[in-house]
C-alpha cells in the first residue's frame, strides 16, 4: 500500500482555560491519498478548522497539539520548529482560506505576492519565478493573466480573488491542499466555478485535498471521502456516496435531512433539537446524545468508542445501519 | 394582470427604484475633472403580496434584494415608484395616525443576530421596546413572547450573550412580534446560523406565520431555503426582477436563463460526482451594467437582440419572466 499524503493520528488539540481544559479536538484519525478530496463537514465549533489548523501549524496559542501525530508523506511534522514547519507550509501543504480579502496583502500586486511565494521555496531566477506566476494564474482561469499580474487585489472581483488565493496555495506545488470554506463567501454561480476548480487541479496535480466546509451539497459533489464531525470527534468517515445515502450515525442524517435541498417541494424541514453544546459542558457519554433521536441509556454514560478503536465507520453504539461488509 | 388574487394585497410595489450617488468628493471631482458616478441599485421593481403570504426575493450580492427589503420597512426613501402598504403609501400620506397605524404593522428581522441584539439590555427591554414606545402595556408580553417562539419565560432577565446564535434569532422574532404585526421582513434571517437551526428557525417562522396570520417578505441568497417557505418568488439581478413564478414551476421549469443557471449551480445532495459545465463569468459593475438586458453577456442562449434592447417583465403563463426567447 501506498503512504497517504497526510496521515493523522488520534490528534488532539487542548485550550487550556481558566474553566478547565477544553478538547475542541479529540481523538481524530484519517489519510488522506494522493488524487483524493476529503470532505470535513461540521456545524460551528465542531473542530472542523481546528483540525486544518493543526496540520498546518497554524493553532493560536494557548491551543496546542496534545497528543497524537500528523505525518505529511510519511514524515512526523507535529512538533517540529517553527523554522522547520515554514519550510513545509506552502512548499508540502498549500491552505486556501475562506475570506480572499483577507488572505491577500492589499498593498503588493497579485505578482509579488506569488513570486516572493514561490521564491521562498523553489530556487529560481526572478524572471522564471514570474513565468511561473503567470502559468499560476493562467491555470486557475484568470484572463489575460500576463497583464493582470501587476494589479493589486482590490482590482479583482470576490470570485476572482478567490482564484488569486488558490494560485497562490498551488504555486509551490504542495502535494496537500487544505481548503477552509473556500467557497462561503462566495455567490452560487462562482462557488460552483470554483469547485470545479479544485476537482479539475486535484485530478490533473494528484494533491490530496482536505476541503473544510458546512455545506453538505458541496461536499457531495466534490469530495471523494466525507468526515463528519461533531464536538471535536469523528462521528463518522467514510466514502461519500455511502455516508449519505446510507447514513450510520444519526447526526450525519439530521444534518442531511436539515438541509434544504432544491430536489424537493415546500415540504417542512427536518430539525435537529437544540444546539451544538458547549466544550466545556460537554454532556457525558455520547456528546451528541441530548439531541439524538434514537438515544439510550448507554449514550448517556459511556462515551460511544472511537472508529480507531472499532475499525467501523461511525462511532456510535448504536449505528442506523449495518455496515456493508467489505468484498 | 391575468393573476388578481382572491386576498387583497398587503403590500404593493411599483417602479420601485433606488440610485444611490458614489461619486468621489466634490473637491476630487473638481481637481479630477470626474464625473458624478451614480449606482442603480434598483430599478422598476413591481409586485404584489397578498395578505398571509410569502413572498421570497432572491438573487446574488449587488442584485438589489436588501435595499428592497429597507424600502418596504422605510429605512431608505425610494428615488423612484412607490411603496403601498395596506393602501398607504408612508412617502406621501400627511395623516400622521395612518403612518403611525401602518409602521407598528411592519417589523424587521436582520441577518446578524449577534449584531442586531443591543448587548446592554435585558432580553425582556429588547422584546418589549416596540410596545413600550407607544406607550402600551408590556406587562407578561416578553415572558409569553418567549414561550411562543420556543425559549422560556425565564429567560426574560438574561442579556442577550448568554444565548446562542439560533436562540438570538429567536428574540429578534419574539421582538418583531411584539408589535402585533402584520408584515416582517426578513433580511438573509438564517444565513449567519449552521444547518440544524436554521431548520428550526424555518420552521418556526411558518408556524408563527399560520398562528399570527403574518405576511413575510423573505429576502435571501439561496433558493433552496426560499423554496421550502416561499408562495410566490422573485429573481432578481442587477437590481431588476427577471422572472417571478410560485416556488414548484420556478424549480420545475424556470423559464429565465439566469433563474436555470441558479438552480443548476446548487449544490446537490445526490450530485456525487455531478460535472456541471460551471456558468460562465461574474455579476457585472451596476455602476455601469451592460445595454440590453444585464444578463446577456453570461447568457448561453443570448441573441442579437438581447444586447440592444431591454426585455420587459412579462406575463408567461403562470410567471412573468423579462426575457425574448422565454416560453410560456
Amino acid at each position: 500500500m501506498t503512504t497517504p499524503v497526510l496521515s493523522v493520528r488520534n490528534l488532539t488539540v487542548e485550550i487550556p482555560t481558566r474553566a478547565g481544559l477544553l478538547k475542541p479536538v479529540d481523538g481524530v484519525s484519517y489519510d488522506i491519498a494522493a488524487g483524493e478530496i476529503l470532505g470535513v463537514v461540521g456545524e460551528s465549533g465542531a473542530g472542523k478548522s481546528m483540525t486544518g489548523n493543526a496540520v498546518i501549524g497554524l493553532l493560536d496559542r494557548p491551543a496546542r497539539i496534545a497528543s497524537g501525530e500528523i505525518h505529511v508523506n510519511g514524515r512526523r511534522i507535529d512538533g517540529l520548529s517553527r523554522k522547520d514547519l515554514r519550510k513545509i507550509r506552502g512548499k508540502e501543504i498549500g491552505m486556501i482560506f475562506q475570506d480572499p480579502l483577507t488572505s491577500l496583502n492589499p498593498l503588493l500586486t497579485i505578482g509579488d505576492q506569488l513570486t516572493e511565494t514561490i521564491q521562498e521555496h523553489l530556487k529560481v531566477s526572478d524572471g522564471e519565478a514570474k513565468l511561473r506566476a503567470i502559468r499560476a494564474l493562467d491555470e486557475v482561469g484568470i484572463p489575460a493573466a500576463k497583464d493582470r499580474i501587476d494589479a493589486y487585489p482590490h482590482q479583482f472581483s470576490g470570485g476572482m480573488r478567490q482564484r488569486v488565493v488558490i494560485a497562490l496555495a498551488l504555486c509551490a506545488e504542495p502535494s496537500l491542499v487544505i481548503a477552509d470554506e473556500p467557497t462561503t463567501a462566495l455567490d452560487v454561480s462562482v462557488q460552483a466555478q470554483i469547485t470545479a476548480l479544485l476537482k479539475r487541479l486535484c485530478r490533473e496535480r494528484g494533491m490530496a485535498v482536505m476541503l473544510v466546509t458546512h455545506d453538505m451539497g458541496v461536499i457531495a459533489e466534490t469530495a471523494d471521502r466525507v468526515a463528519v464531525m461533531y464536538a471535536g470527534r469523528l462521528a463518522e468517515l467514510g466514502p461519500v456516496r455511502e455516508v449519505i445515502t446510507r447514513p450510520m450515525h444519526p447526526y450525519t442524517e439530521g444534518l442531511m435531512r436539515a438541509t434544504p435541498d432544491a430536489s424537493e417541494g415546500a415540504t417542512r424541514l427536518r430539525q435537529i433539537p437544540g444546539a451544538m453544546p458547549r466544550l466545556g459542558r460537554l454532556p457525558t457519554g455520547c456528546a451528541f446524545h441530548p439531541r439524538c433521536p434514537k438515544v439510550q441509556d448507554k449514550c448517556r454514560q459511556d462515551p460511544p468508542p472511537t472508529r480507531d478503536a472499532t475499525g467501523g465507520r461511525a462511532a456510535c453504539w448504536f449505528p442506523l445501519t449495518e455496515e456493508a461488509v467489505p468484498a | 394582470m391575468p393573476h388578481a388574487e382572491n386576498a387583497p394585497s398587503l403590500v404593493s410595489i411599483r417602479h420601485l427604484t433606488r440610485i444611490f450617488d458614489v461619486s468621489k468628493p466634490w473637491l476630487n471631482r473638481v481637481v479630477e475633472r470626474l464625473p458624478k458616478r451614480k449606482l442603480t441599485a434598483v430599478s422598476d421593481v413591481s409586485f404584489e403580496v397578498p395578505e398571509r403570504t410569502t413572498y421570497a426575493l432572491v438573487g446574488e450580492s449587488g442584485s438589489g434584494k436588501s435595499t428592497i427589503g429597507k424600502m418596504v420597512v422605510g429605512l431608505l426613501p425610494p428615488s423612484d415608484g412607490e411603496v403601498e402598504i395596506e393602501g398607504i403609501n408612508l412617502d406621501t400620506e400627511t395623516d400622521p395616525d395612518k403612518i403611525e397605524q401602518v409602521r407598528s404593522d411592519i417589523q424587521m428581522i436582520f441577518q446578524d443576530p449577534y449584531a442586531s441584539l443591543n448587548p446592554r439590555w435585558r432580553v425582556r427591554d429588547i422584546i418589549t421596546e416596540p410596545v413600550r414606545i407607544k406607550g402600551g402595556d408590556t406587562n407578561g408580553l416578553a415572558e409569553k413572547l418567549l414561550e411562543q417562539v420556543g425559549l422560556s419565560a425565564e429567560d426574560a432577565i438574561k442579556y442577550p450573550h448568554e444565548f446562542s446564535g439560533g436562540q438570538r434569532q429567536r428574540i429578534c422574532v419574539a421582538r418583531a412580534l411584539a408589535s402585533d404585526p402584520k408584515l416582517i421582513v426578513a433580511d438573509e434571517p438564517t444565513s449567519a446560523l449552521d444547518v440544524s437551526v436554521q431548520a428550526q428557525v424555518l420552521n418556526l417562522m411558518s408556524d408563527l406565520k399560520d398562528e399570527f396570520g403574518l405576511t413575510y417578505i423573505l429576502i435571501s441568497h439561496d433558493l433552496t431555503v426560499v423554496r421550502h417557505m416561499a408562495d410566490r418568488i422573485g429573481v432578481l439581478y442587477l437590481g431588476r426582477l427577471v422572472e417571478e413564478a410560485a416556488p414548484d414551476a420556478l424549480f420545475t421549469d424556470p423559464k429565465h436563463p439566469y433563474t436555470k443557471m441558479l438552480i443548476e449551480a446548487a449544490p446537490r445532495m445526490d450530485g456525487f460526482g455531478r460535472e456541471i459545465t460551471p456558468p460562465e463569468g461574474e455579476i457585472p459593475d451596476p455602476i455601469s451594467p451592460p445595454s440590453g438586458c444585464a444578463y446577456h453577456p453570461r447568457c448561453p442562449i443570448a441573441i442579437d437582440r438581447c444586447s440592444k434592447e431591454r426585455p420587459k417583465l412579462e406575463w408567461k403563463g403562470e410567471s412573468r419572466v423579462a426575457c425574448f426567447l422565454a416560453e410560456a
